[in-house]
Parts: structure tokens; C-alpha cells; sequence
């Protein structure tokens, strides 16, 4: 298993990555921003946060009224606690409906619980319909980003893509890809047994399903074939279309920048009697895999999120590396506290410092997830099982020392006598490990011939 | 005061000190504080944090206010101080301290009402929000505002000036190439909007800045303590 740092490094030896996704990041952010303008944000915020609370402490009520009432339009509702529970029973409907074509809409879920590599062992054909999606799905990737899963692909690259898997010609021009891209999805939507796709909202009080994209894709997986499968994480819950009314322009604005997107689709239930089109049968998924453990913890709050991204398109580490770099499913600070909660700290505890603390993830958030304030938390935590002996070491030390002025001064003493030995010129060019890191690629300062409180009380100022 | 101001750059607190005696202030540092613990917090460590922190509580228990040249160190006195000694016999003085604890452009302008700094300093610059003081006390006008009245300044806004400088403390430790490209971005910016100077009030960004800058070039970063004094002549006594 690599480590944060070895990753970041490598998408950081393509510094075209950096610009690519720095570009796209602006253009939502801006998006962002214009949508927003004149809107109290802050009310909005704080209003969104007070459902968002609400719904989760009463999560277990919500579920049960949100599957009954789905129930009651003729959908099949299954609780998984776990991953593997999920793809079981999903492949286990395909199996039974002799599903060999699956459409699929975008689905964080879906990615969590590896769902279309495990239908592909079972010899079915999975085809994404989002076009960021269809991108990374041909280019054998995952998704970079919650909201545009291709962000890290420049055109040129999509261009090369679609002509070596289809044998196609094309220009760098969007249109003439998107074109060419709805051209082979057409088939697909039309001759499909199974449609899966994602659950942004799962309404309690009607048991309706709500699903948002810009390319009516989600609508053609819920509607043509005979199948829909909807896997939702059990967060994903609004009380009723009251709350709705607030979340789902919140969604919106924050991912991209819209005031809603081109499509929002609606899902009661399978075709009824007498109505002309639509699956004949819906079953929808709900998810724990590990969410429910969460709950009476500090980090329950991370439930509230609405997966719109908008921590990715203001984090300043992401832009530079892109969700890859994470080295999970969710990337970015959101990822960064999700990935350690439900992967433990062994394979993902170092994701909690890939952040500078800056808090730019937290005042983005439009439910207001304090996520910085979490990633500290789940540093101390990690630390007490992966810091090195030589940092908790370092830190025991360093505090007791400082604890009082007097060994405060006796360290910068000696510290000062030890620089002798690096310093030249009022700085530091190469130091020993670890500050061998920092004069790597930048210059460090060496430590004033007198500290300010020395000239301070020479000066005679106490 | 701040660890790292005194032991590095202690122009910068000197400077700080000027400018408020220069305002008719009594300034005091006290000798027994040490550092806020920060660095330990957010490291994961929130015992060595509380050691280090316990010195500031004691110093500055008779103080009126606290002034630090640092939106870093304030705001972790300020936000984390009252939360880190919860619910011990020191929650009480922490959350005093907290109440009294401002980063200094605040200080001068929403506390003392400072309209403007008269003095001369001929450069171009533009300012850099640092994180902690921007986002954590909703700091960053009040040091352009500062500047604005200094002849001979003319200040550029570069793109994303709110924009994380990559320092981020352990952080640029922990992840050295990641923390210097996001440094050769800022200074990126900072050139491209034309500033031969780029200013700051937090002296962990400058140093993580100005340490790039020493090996590739570009904008000199400053901290506004400096620029300010050295605008209004004011004399540091120097080492």
C-alpha cells in the first residue's frame, strides 16, 4: 500500500494535472460564486445544518418511514451492513432477471462497494452514462472528483481515449465528443436489461428517490430498462420535499454552480398499472458499511455531507494533486476524514495530514462540516496508533521542555549552538533529517544571534 | 509574541512592539510564556499542546489585551485554547485569554480604530490572507487598510489571494513537494500581479514563502509589522 505522499508525488511530476484540474476548480468556484450572489449564505448554512442534524440523530425513524412509504409504490428496499452484503444481493437480482447489459448512472456508492468489477466477474456488461464517468470507466481509472469524475483529463486525452477504444475519429471539440459519446450510449440505454444508478435524495415521508444530472442520463437508466437498482448510502435521507426545497439548490449551487441542474428526476416506485413505460420492478439499497458506527462518535457530523464536492473545488491540496492522490474513492478534506472512518487508520491514516489546516473545505461546506476541525481530531487518533516512536518522542520532549521559560530558553540555546554546524549567512541550506525535507527544495532561517524577548530585556523593555 | 517570531525573526515583534508604543501604548512581554502549542494540536498531540499553552495562561493573566503578529497563533489562542482546556481548573482563564487575544492589523484597526498609518515605503505589493487569520478570525481587510495610507505603496491584489501559501505547519514537513509547489504558485501569482514585495502577517507562511523565494526567486515576502515600522521610521533596537 503506498502512502499519501508517494502518490501526491507522482501526480505532481505532471504538472499539467495541477493547471488542468486548477482551471476547473476556478471555473466551479466561480460558478460558485456568481449563483450564490445576493443569497445569505450563511443563513442558508446554518439552516441546512440544522436538518442535516436533525435527520441523522434521528436517522433509524427516518429509514423506516423511507422504506415503507417506497415500499408502498412497489419498490423492494434492502439494508446492507456491509460492502460485500450489497454487491450480493445486486448481483444476485441481475443473476435472477438474466441481466447481461447493465446502464449505470454515477455512483459514489456504487464506487465504494465495487460494484461494477464484481458484475464484470459475473460476465456482465457494466456501461457508465455520465460522460466523466464513461471517460474514466474506458481508461480503466476511478473518479477523481464526487461531481466530475474527469476533471483530470484534458481534452486532448479524452480525444485519445474515445478514438482507441472505438476506433473513432475526432477533434479536441467537445461537442463533437459529447456527440459522438451520446451516439454509443443511445445503443446502450435501449438494448439494457439493468439500469443501476446513485440516490442523491431519498424523501422519508413519500419514499421518493431524487436524482440529479446535466445529461438526463440518470432518467434513461430509471426509465428504459426493466430493471432499476438504486444503491443509496443510509445518510443520503431528507424528512420530506419541505427540507428538499432548501438541499437540493444547495446541492446544485455548490457542486457547480447551477441553481439547479438540467435534469431532476423524481422516482416513485415501478410502472403501475396502466402507465406506459418505466422499470418493472425497483430496488433500492441502502448502505451502512460502516456509517452507522459513526454515529455516536465526534466525527458524526461527517454523515451530514451531501457529497457535492464543493470542499474539493476550494482545497488547495487537491487542486495541486486531484482526488487520485487519496488513493481511495472519496479524495479531497471529505475524503480525508472518510476514508481513515471507514478503512481504518491502517491503510488510510495518513490522509488526515494531507491538509494544511487551512479551512477553506470547512467555509465552503454548504452544511457547514467543521472538516478541518475533524481532520485534527483524527491526527490525534491516528497518531496514538501510526506516529513514530520518534515523533511521539519528539513531542513529549518538546512539551515538557517548553512548559516552563526556562527550558524554553535552554533549548534555543542549544539549538543554536547546533546550527553552527549548517547555518551560513543567517540560513540554512541543508539541514539534517527531518529538516533535511524542508532545505530540500527551500531555505531555512537560522535562529536569531538574539531572541526578541533576549533584546527585549536588554533594551530594558522588562 | 510567538516561538517562532522570537527565535527567528525578531524584527518582527520588535517591529509590532514599535508600532504600539508608537500609538501611546504600554507594551509588556511577559517572560514566561513559550508558545501556544499549536504545532503539538495539530500534530495529533493535544497533551504536549496543552503543557506549552499552560505558559500563556499564566503570562498573560494580568494582561488587558494580548496582541500577537501572528493570525495563526491568535486564532489558536482565541478557537482552540477555551476547547483544549475544557473542563479543566484552567477553562476558566483560558476563555478570559481567549476574549482578550487579538492578531495585530486587527488589534490596530477594529480595536484601537487606527484610520491609517502615516509613513513612505516605496514598492509594489500585494497582500497574502493568511489562512488561520482569514478563516478562523475573519481577518484580512484591516491589514490592506493599513496599508493604504503608507506613500509610495501602491498594493496589487494578486489571483486567489486567499489561497493557502502551502506552509500549513508539520504539513510542510510531512509533504515537502507538495507544500513547495503550492509556495511557487503563490509566488506565481504574487509575480504575475506585478508585486516586487509580497506581504503577510503570519511569520510561518513568509518563512515557508521566503525560503522558496531564496532558491527560485520572485516576490520578497514581508511581514506587515516590518512594513509598518519601516514605513513610520521606527527605530528596533536591533541585536
Amino acid at each position: 500500500m503506498s502512502t499519501f505522499r508517494e502518490r501526491a508525488r507522482l501526480q505532481l511530476a505532471t504538472p499539467e494535472l495541477a493547471r488542468t484540474i486548477g482551471h476547473a476548480m476556478d471555473v466551479r468556484a466561480e460558478a460558485r460564486e456568481r449563483v450564490l450572489d445576493g443569497v445569505d449564505v450563511e443563513t442558508m448554512r446554518a439552516a441546512a445544518r440544522a436538518i442535516r442534524a436533525h435527520t441523522i440523530a434521528n436517522l433509524p425513524q427516518y429509514l423506516e418511514r423511507f422504506s415503507d412509504a417506497a415500499e408502498a409504490h412497489g419498490a423492494s428496499v434492502f439494508f446492507a451492513s456491509t460492502a460485500a452484503e450489497a454487491v450480493a444481493h445486486i448481483r444476485r437480482i441481475v443473476r435472477e432477471r438474466e441481466g447481461r447489459l447493465v446502464v449505470k448512472s454515477k455512483s459514489m456508492v456504487a464506487e465504494e462497494i465495487g460494484l461494477n468489477e464484481a458484475l464484470a466477474r459475473d460476465g456482465v456488461e457494466v456501461v457508465e452514462t455520465d460522460l466523466g464517468e464513461h471517460i474514466v470507466q474506458i481508461a480503466n481509472e476511478r473518479p477523481s472528483h464526487i461531481t466530475v469524475p474527469a476533471v483530470h483529463k484534458t481534452r486532448a486525452e479524452v480525444r485519445e481515449l474515445f478514438e482507441r477504444v472505438y476506433g473513432a475519429r475526432l477533434s479536441d471539440d467537445p461537442a463533437e465528443i459529447t456527440r459522438f459519446a451520446r451516439d454509443v450510449l443511445r445503443d446502450r440505454f435501449l438494448n439494457a436489461d439493468v439500469g443501476i444508478t446513485g440516490v442523491n435524495f431519498a424523501v422519508a415521508s413519500t419514499g421518493s428517490l431524487v436524482i440529479v444530472t446535466n445529461e438526463g442520463n440518470g432518467r434513461m437508466c430509471t426509465s428504459l430498462p426493466r430493471v432499476h437498482i438504486a444503491v443509496m448510502g443510509m445518510e443520503r435521507i431528507v424528512p420530506s420535499f419541505r427540507e428538499l426545497s432548501l438541499l437540493l439548490p444547495l446541492l446544485t449551487a455548490s457542486a457547480t454552480g447551477q441553481r439547479m441542474t438540467a435534469y431532476v428526476n423524481v422516482v416513485n416506485g415501478p410502472r403501475r398499472t396502466g402507465e406506459p413505460d418505466g422499470p418493472e420492478e425497483l430496488h433500492i439499497v441502502v448502505l451502512d458499511n460502516g456509517r452507522s458506527a459513526m454515529l455516536p462518535t465526534e466525527y458524526r457530523s461527517v454523515l451530514h455531507c451531501i457529497r457535492c464536492g464543493a470542499c474539493q473545488n476550494v482545497c488547495p491540496v487537491f487542486r495541486q494533486v486531484g482526488g487520485h492522490a487519496y488513493g481511495g474513492v472519496y479524495g479531497g478534506p471529505i475524503g480525508a476524514v472518510l476514508a481513515p472512518l471507514m478503512d481504518g487508520f491502517e491503510s488510510a491514516g495518513d490522509l488526515p495530514q494531507a491538509s494544511t489546516l487551512c479551512g477553506a473545505c470547512s467555509d465552503a461546506c454548504p452544511v457547514g462540516i467543521p472538516i478541518h476541525e475533524l481532520l485534527i481530531a483524527l491526527r490525534r487518533d491516528a497518531g496514538a496508533e501510526r506516529a513514530s516512536l520518534a515523533e511521539r518522542i519528539g513531542f513529549a520532549l518538546w512539551g515538557r521542555l517548553w512548559s516552563s521559560s526556562l527550558g524554553y530558553r535552554a533549548s534555543v540555546r542549544v539549538a543554536r549552538l547546533g546550527q553552527r554546524l549548517v547555518a551560513r549567512g543567517g540560513r540554512i541550506r541543508r539541514a539534517p533529517f527531518p529538516l533535511s525535507r524542508w532545505t530540500a527544495d527551500r531555505d531555512l532561517p537560522a535562529l536569531a544571534k538574539r531572541s526578541f524577548r533576549e533584546r527585549w530585556r536588554r533594551a530594558g523593555g522588562a | 509574541m510567538t516561538c517562532l517570531v522570537d527565535v527567528l525573526y525578531p524584527e518582527i515583534a520588535e517591529s509590532a512592539a514599535a508600532l504600539l508604543a508608537d500609538l501611546g501604548l504600554g507594551v509588556d512581554v511577559p517572560a514566561a510564556q513559550t508558545c501556544c502549542g499549536q504545532p503539538a494540536l495539530n500534530a495529533g498531540h493535544p497533551g504536549a499542546a496543552r503543557r506549552t499553552a499552560r505558559t500563556l495562561l499564566e503570562a498573560f493573566e494580568r494582561s488587558e489585551a494580548v496582541v500577537a503578529p501572528s493570525g495563526s497563533c491568535a486564532a489558536m489562542v482565541r478557537l482552540h485554547l477555551p476547547r483544549l482546556f475544557h473542563g479543566t481548573p484552567e477553562e476558566a482563564i483560558a476563555r478570559n485569554l481567549a476574549a482578550k487575544t487579538f492578531e495585530l492589523s486587527e488589534f490596530l484597526v477594529d480595536v484601537l480604530q487606527v484610520e491609517r498609518i502615516a509613513g513612505t515605503f516605496s514598492a509594489t505589493v500585494t497582500y497574502h490572507d493568511s489562512c488561520h487569520g482569514l478563516r478562523g478570525l475573519r481577518v484580512g481587510g484591516q491589514g490592506r487598510r493599513l496599508l493604504e495610507g503608507i506613500r509610495g505603496l501602491r498594493l496589487v491584489e494578486m489571483e486567489r489571494s486567499d489561497a493557502c501559501c502551502g506552509f500549513g505547519g508539520t504539513f510542510s514537513i510531512r509533504l515537502p513537494e507538495l507544500a513547495t509547489a503550492m509556495a511557487d504558485d503563490e509566488l506565481d501569482r504574487a509575480r504575475s500581479a506585478g508585486a516586487d514585495m509580497l506581504v503577510g502577517g503570519d511569520a510561518g507562511c513568509l518563512m515557508h514563502l521566503a525560503g522558496r523565494a531564496a532558491r527560485t526567486g520572485g516576490p520578497r515576502p514581508i511581514h506587515l509589522a516590518v512594513l509598518l515600522a519601516q514605513a513610520r521610521g521606527l527605530e528596533v533596537t536591533g541585536p
